[in-house]
């Protein structure tokens, strides 16, 4: 039986007040287990940014709750969570996020600094993590002079270096052409995937479908269909 | 904590543009602040030099006095009754006026003439030619050697003038803490010579300059004084009683209030408005590094970095270019009464500190309400 990585119960949560208020969430109840890349699929505005962040503790839920390795994560106070996501929680941003006037290493060192890590330790740390994504000689370089897909790259590099157990990604394949996508999610699960690791992906992109555990699919903010992925 | 600060370091300073941008305003801020407070210091330094360049402790003078330019005579018995006060070491006369001296081409220059008191020549002046002795010669003047001695032709000693129709040796050169405001050379020479030389009205002694025996009897002096009906001052009182005058009663000090407020304005228009759109364009940055799990006072002590660095960089380099201007000025134009004063300094600095505080104010506020979620949304 594998382990539950996050259990969310009941989750509920509404935007905009009087005539403008709107449901994004509707009582939606989930478990992602460790060694699983469970994908969140559906139209647009159907709540999936939405239940994302609620399962990683950057959104408030105004109902049900999230517990991720046995913590209430809902109930720490903000410093508390701040820390929670630090070390437990790895992002990959559809759009990036990355800080265009740093190196690519030091992107990459941006979650070791937090955990007050010293600066050259955390840039060479930063350095071995871009070898392993495949960027041995860009860690000098700013991220503009990158491709999206070494970008994405840097992004998923700076997720991974602290060892998170659960990564979030943001339509990872958003911003690239149909192969680098597919490679950059067939890099993931290759090489980062495992038995002690969640993978949440966010995606509308079919082609790379195949390498899901599950697929959650959703409409109205409701979790309307689960299906087995393609590498089940 | 070092490290999130050297990443707000970098991202300051590799945003050159930006970073040059607010330096420019807070630098330029900085310089009109202290130029124009120097220019003020300076300039009240020049109305008291008289004050300064006698150095004496106290000084009794009619009430209605408000500088050292516009005397008002008092009378002999003023002097003898200083004399007889308790607690008075020691009192003389001194005598302050000007006059039109005729040089040997024919020329007319404006002159302010010093009369010490022929006894004791209280409040020389420092000699680098001459002997003091000779003071008591016939005809006997001393030139101040400042910006202003070219004006009587570059005297030396031994040059003949005219004072009034009466002739006028240099016998010595001096030189003084600090010269006059007005842009006219100084003479020194007898208290009993001045008068002699010079037409006087009624009363003739400008100032008696007095000595107490301790510093606790400078009260009791001024006791005594305002019996009589006249004021007792002590030196830095004079010199705070001359400055009240050019800020209250002359628009000095609104035209430098403006200009301090103006140079504020400056200062805070360009560099807070450059600093909040650099907080603007990192806005998505800084929910990312929220979302990441950066604390809200992580992020506040970046941007309260990232504009304390900024402020300080541009306070030093206003006041080197301050100081590198007004000294280049000053081998141009030795006249040129600009002084820095810590007091200037204080200023700019709270100036300074100021525009750093409001422009921190908005782009904290900023990064406080950004949400993780909105970057998610994108």
């Amino acid at each position: 039986m594998p382990t539950p990585a996050i259990i969310a119960t009941g989750v509920v949560k509404w935007f905009g007040e009087g005539e403008a208020r709107t449901q994004a969430l509707r009582d939606v109840s989930l478990d992602a287990y460790f060694g699983e890349i469970l994908y969140v699929v559906g139209p647009s505005g159907s709540g999936k940014t939405t239940l994302l962040s609620v399962l990683s503790g950057i959104l408030k839920p105004d109902a049900g709750g999230v517990s991720v390795e046995g913590t209430d994560i809902w109930n720490l106070s903000s410093d508390k969570l701040a820390d929670f996501r630090l070390n437990k929680i790895g992002f990959v941003f559809q759009d990036y996020h990355l800080f265009p006037r740093l190196t690519t290493a030091e992107n990459v060192a941006i979650p070791l600094i937090l955990r007050r890590k010293p600066w050259g330790a955390a840039v060479r740390e930063a350095t071995r993590y871009l070898e392993i994504v495949g960027l041995k000689g860009r860690a000098d370089l700013p991220p503009v002079k990158l491709s999206g897909g070494e970008q994405q790259r840097v992004a998923i590099a700076r997720a991974m270096v602290v060892q998170p157990d659960i990564l979030i990604m943001d339509e990872p394949t958003a911003s690239l052409d149909g192969d680098t996508g597919v490679a950059i999610v067939g890099f993931v699960k290759k090489n980062i995937l495992n038995e002690k690791r969640c993978i949440l992906i966010v995606t509308h992109d079919d082609r790379i479908s195949e390498f899901a555990t599950r697929i959650l699919k959703m409409q109205d903010g409701r979790i309307t269909e689960t299906a087995k992925g393609g590498s089940t | 904590m070092t490290g999130i600060l050297k990443v707000a370091y970098k991202l300051l300073v590799n945003d050159k543009a930006k970073f040059t941008a607010l330096l420019v305003g807070i630098t330029f801020a900085v310089f009109l602040i202290v130029q124009m407070d120097a220019m003020f210091a300076g300039s009240m330094k020049r109305a008291s030099a008289t004050v300064i360049n006698l150095g004496a402790s106290m000084w009794i003078m009619d009430p209605a006095v408000q500088t050292v330019a516009n005397t008002i005579g008092i009378p002999n018995y003023v002097l003898d009754a200083a004399r007889s006060m308790q607690g008075v070491s020691y009192a003389v006369p001194v005598y302050s006026g000007g006059a039109l001296v005729k040089l040997a081409d024919g020329t007319y220059q404006s002159v302010t003439i010093v009369g010490l008191d022929d006894t004791t020549l209280f409040g020389r002046p420092e000699l680098i030619a001459g002997k003091i002795e000779d003071i008591y010669a016939e005809n006997a003047f001393i030139v101040v050697k400042d910006p202003e001695f070219p004006k009587l032709g570059n005297p030396h000693v031994g040059t003949e003038f005219q004072v009034n129709d009466h002739r006028g040796v240099i016998v010595g050169i001096a030189r003084v803490a600090s010269s006059g405001l007005f842009g006219v050379p100084t003479l020194y020479t007898t208290y009993e010579r001045a008068l002699q030389y010079l037409p006087n009205p009624r009363f003739t002694i400008s100032y008696v300059l007095v000595q107490p025996k301790t510093p606790a009897d400078v009260n009791r002096i001024k006791e005594q004084a305002r019996a009589l009906g006249y004021l007792a001052v002590t030196k830095d009182e004079f010199i705070n009683r001359i400055t009240d005058f050019y800020i209250y009663q002359t628009g000095f000090g609104m035209n430098m209030l403006i200009m301090t407020v103006m140079s504020f304005i400056v200062g805070l228009s360009i560099s807070g408005q450059t600093f909040y759109t650099f907080v603007l364009e990192n806005l998505e940055k800084f929910g990312a590094l929220k979302a990441i799990g950066a604390k809200s006072h992580e992020l506040v002590f970046m941007i309260l970095f990232q504009t304390s660095f900024t402020a300080l960089l541009g306070y030093g380099l206003g006041i080197g270019l301050c100081a590198f201007l007004i000294t280049l000025a000053k081998r141009r134009l030795p006249d040129y009464a600009a002084l820095i004063t810590y007091g200037n300094l204080g200023l700019a600095f709270v100036m300074v500190v100021l525009i750093a505080a409001i422009s921190s104010y908005f782009g904290v506020r900023k990064v406080l309400r950004i949400e993780p979620f909105d970057i998610f949304r994108g």
